[in-house]
């Protein structure tokens, strides 16, 4: 199969006032792919175009091979969408939502209360679905809104800040929930949040876009591939300033070091490296609180593309 | 229980908890539209909510049947015939179906638009076009229920009393075309006012303000026109308020030759009718159309 996930050519969306997505193009596989950009850079106008609602001005899309322009109702079928807003009535139970809106994927009445059962649980709701939407938590509204999106087994999911709202372990949880769906139940997501850390934990590939045009479009491994630098922690110990005693030590010794706050940033020479770093943090009598090999972060790209 | 099957490419997945694809029937529109029908119908009538929901329309239909079971319950006792034609049923109640539509239309279309549930419908394979007469539908169904049902009693009656069957047969099925006739225009005013606020409140008011508030301005004009000797005024006044107008255009259409419940009213006869016809149709036309453009709208946000 070589026909891309999602592929967009010169995708342009012109509004009254505003131009939302400037000649968009892009093209990427299936996986779990994250849509990086600040408020307002055009990434739920983007979602609404792939999802065939809204018309772009100028341009072309496909989804899973089929134009969005023309093909919107059966590209629809085979995709799921959680908004980033509210979207649940709340006095009715997750269980009756849910299999309302499976219905509405077309999904016969005794499927739609399978997959529905099927589904919550995946999300992990369990006696709680039973209970009306309106008593429930942010964390469990975000998993209906991901069961509803998810009820028809679609090959593609396109989800709005799936993480808005919730709190770290919350956060946590949805991440791990989003990876899962990746990996295991083979649905290839499209996350969008604005949150660049978030993604780069769980996404095999990254496209950032920044007012309404692509800033970058690659696989994760190439903005976070590991480098060459250790990253060091130490205590003050009898010192004023540990980490500036160690650095002293560690250049002594003849490696390359550089200060980055309170850490102390080591190129690694070979596997001698890591005893010298703690034969140093013994002979000072600092304690060692981490040494951790440091990975390239999204971060760099942004501030890379602003220089 | 057969050996699970090997599986391949997964590695060291240990809460595996078997996610399973589906690949069963995925049905088609009309199966979504008659879904979203059913379930808005049964929504009009608070199925499937809390039970507070299914106080007040339930209240409401109770009350459309009181008076036809009086009626009955007369009728059966007394021996006599039907105090009313069923034609005039519908008219006579519209207070308390004039309430029904402003309760539930809003209840139809205003809490997708509140919770925002509006978008997850459009990101289905269904269109606008497709909920829209979804929702048309079930509120035209939920009143023809509503405006129905006492006609069934009233007709039940009939046959309990012995009253001549072919008479009442022809009667009730006049009713019941009537009933459908209110029922397409009420519903079609009533979404078309609840689906612009997402406030089901001001829907409930915006609808009663205007059945209401179109009903005393109409019934003025008439009673002026009426006491000038101006008939013809006093019938076209009818037009501008949804029960006088499909009242006048059921009676044309039965041919009655008097206004049953106000005699001094005129009714239309001949070409006139047509006139009432063609309002009728374009209420409905702009309730529908506005809904769709309402919709269409909703669906690009």
């Amino acid at each position: 199969m070589t026909e891309p996930l999602i592929r967009t050519e010169g995708l342009t969306k012109r509004f009254p006032r505003v131009t939302a997505l400037d000649g968009l193009s892009v093209s990427v596989g299936a996986g779990v792919i994250g849509l990086v950009g600040a408020n307002g850079a055009g990434k739920s106008t983007l979602i609404k175009i792939l999802l065939g609602l809204l018309e772009p001005t100028d341009g072309s899309a496909h989804v899973l091979g089929l134009d969005v322009a023309t093909s919107g109702a059966q590209l629809r079928a085979l995709v799921g969408y959680m908004p980033e807003h509210d979207c649940l009535p709340p006095d009715v139970s997750a269980t009756e939502f849910t299999v309302h809106m499976a219905r509405m994927s077309g999904l016969p009445p005794s499927a739609a209360r399978e997959r529905t059962a099927d589904t919550l649980r995946h999300v992990g709701l369990y006696e709680e679905r039973y209970r009306p939407i309106g008593g429930y938590s942010t964390g469990m509204r975000q998993r209906v809104k991901l069961a509803q999106a998810l009820v028809h087994d679609p090959r593609l999911i396109f989800l709005d800040e799936p993480t808005n709202g919730l709190d770290p372990v919350g956060r946590d949880d949805m991440l791990a929930l989003i990876r899962r769906i990746g990996t295991d139940f083979g649905i290839s997501v499209l996350v969008a949040s604005h949150l660049l850390g978030e993604l780069e934990r769980i996404c095999d590939h990254v496209v950032i876009v920044d007012g309404g045009r692509l800033l970058r479009s690659s696989e994760i491994a190439a903005y976070t591939g590991r480098t060459e630098l250790l990253a060091v922690e130490v205590t003050d110990g009898a010192h004023e300033d540990g980490a500036a005693v160690m650095a002293r030590a560690l250049a002594g010794a003849g490696l390359a070091v550089q200060r980055d706050g309170r850490l102390v940033e080591v190129r690694i020479a070979d596997e001698g490296t890591y005893d010298q770093i703690r034969d140093a943090a013994a002979e000072l009598g600092v304690g060692l609180v981490r040494l951790q090999q440091r990975r390239h972060r999204i971060e760099e790209v942004f501030a890379d593309a602003g220089a | 229980m057969p050996a699970p099957e090997p599986r391949t490419g997964v590695t060291g997945v240990i809460h595996d908890i078997g996610y399973r694809n589906y690949d069963g029937a995925r049905l088609g529109r009309w199966y979504l539209v008659r879904s979203l029908f059913a379930q808005s119908l049964r929504g009009a009538y608070g199925l499937g909510r809390p039970a507070r929901s299914r106080v007040m329309p339930l209240l409401l239909l109770a009350a459309m049947l009181f008076p036809a079971l009086i009626m009955v319950v007369v009728t059966v006792i007394s021996g006599g015939d039907l105090e009313i034609d069923y034609t005039e049923y519908v008219p006579i109640t519209f207070y308390i179906s004039s309430i029904f539509v402003a309760a539930q239309a809003p209840q139809l279309v205003s809490r997708d638009l509140r919770f925002r549930t509006v978008p997850l419908y459009f990101s289905r394979p269904m269109g606008y076009a497709d909920y829209v007469l979804a929702k048309y539908a079930a509120m035209t169904a939920a009143l023809l229920i509503l405006l129905g049902a006492p006609l069934l009693v009233l007709y039940g009656g009939a046959l309990l009393a012995d009253l001549p069957f072919w008479a009442n047969t022809r009667g009730v099925l006049k009713g019941l075309t009537g009933a459908a006739l209110f029922s397409v225009v009420l519903a079609g005013i009533g979404l078309a006012i609840a689906s612009v606020t997402p406030r089901r409140g001001f829907g409930v008011a915006a609808i009663i303000t205007i059945i209401l508030v179109s009903y005393t301005l109409a019934s003025t004009v008439e009673g002026i026109a009426l006491s000038e000797d101006k008939p013809t005024v006093a019938l076209y006044a009818e037009l501008f308020t949804p029960y006088n107008l499909v009242n006048s255009l059921q009676l044309w259409l039965f041919q009655v030759r008097e206004n049953p419940t106000f005699d001094e009213l005129p009714v239309p006869h001949g070409w006139q009718g047509l006139i009432f016809v063609a309002v009728a149709a374009a209420t409905v036309a702009a309730s529908a159309g506005f809904l769709l453009l309402r919709y269409r709208k909703a669906s690009a946000r």
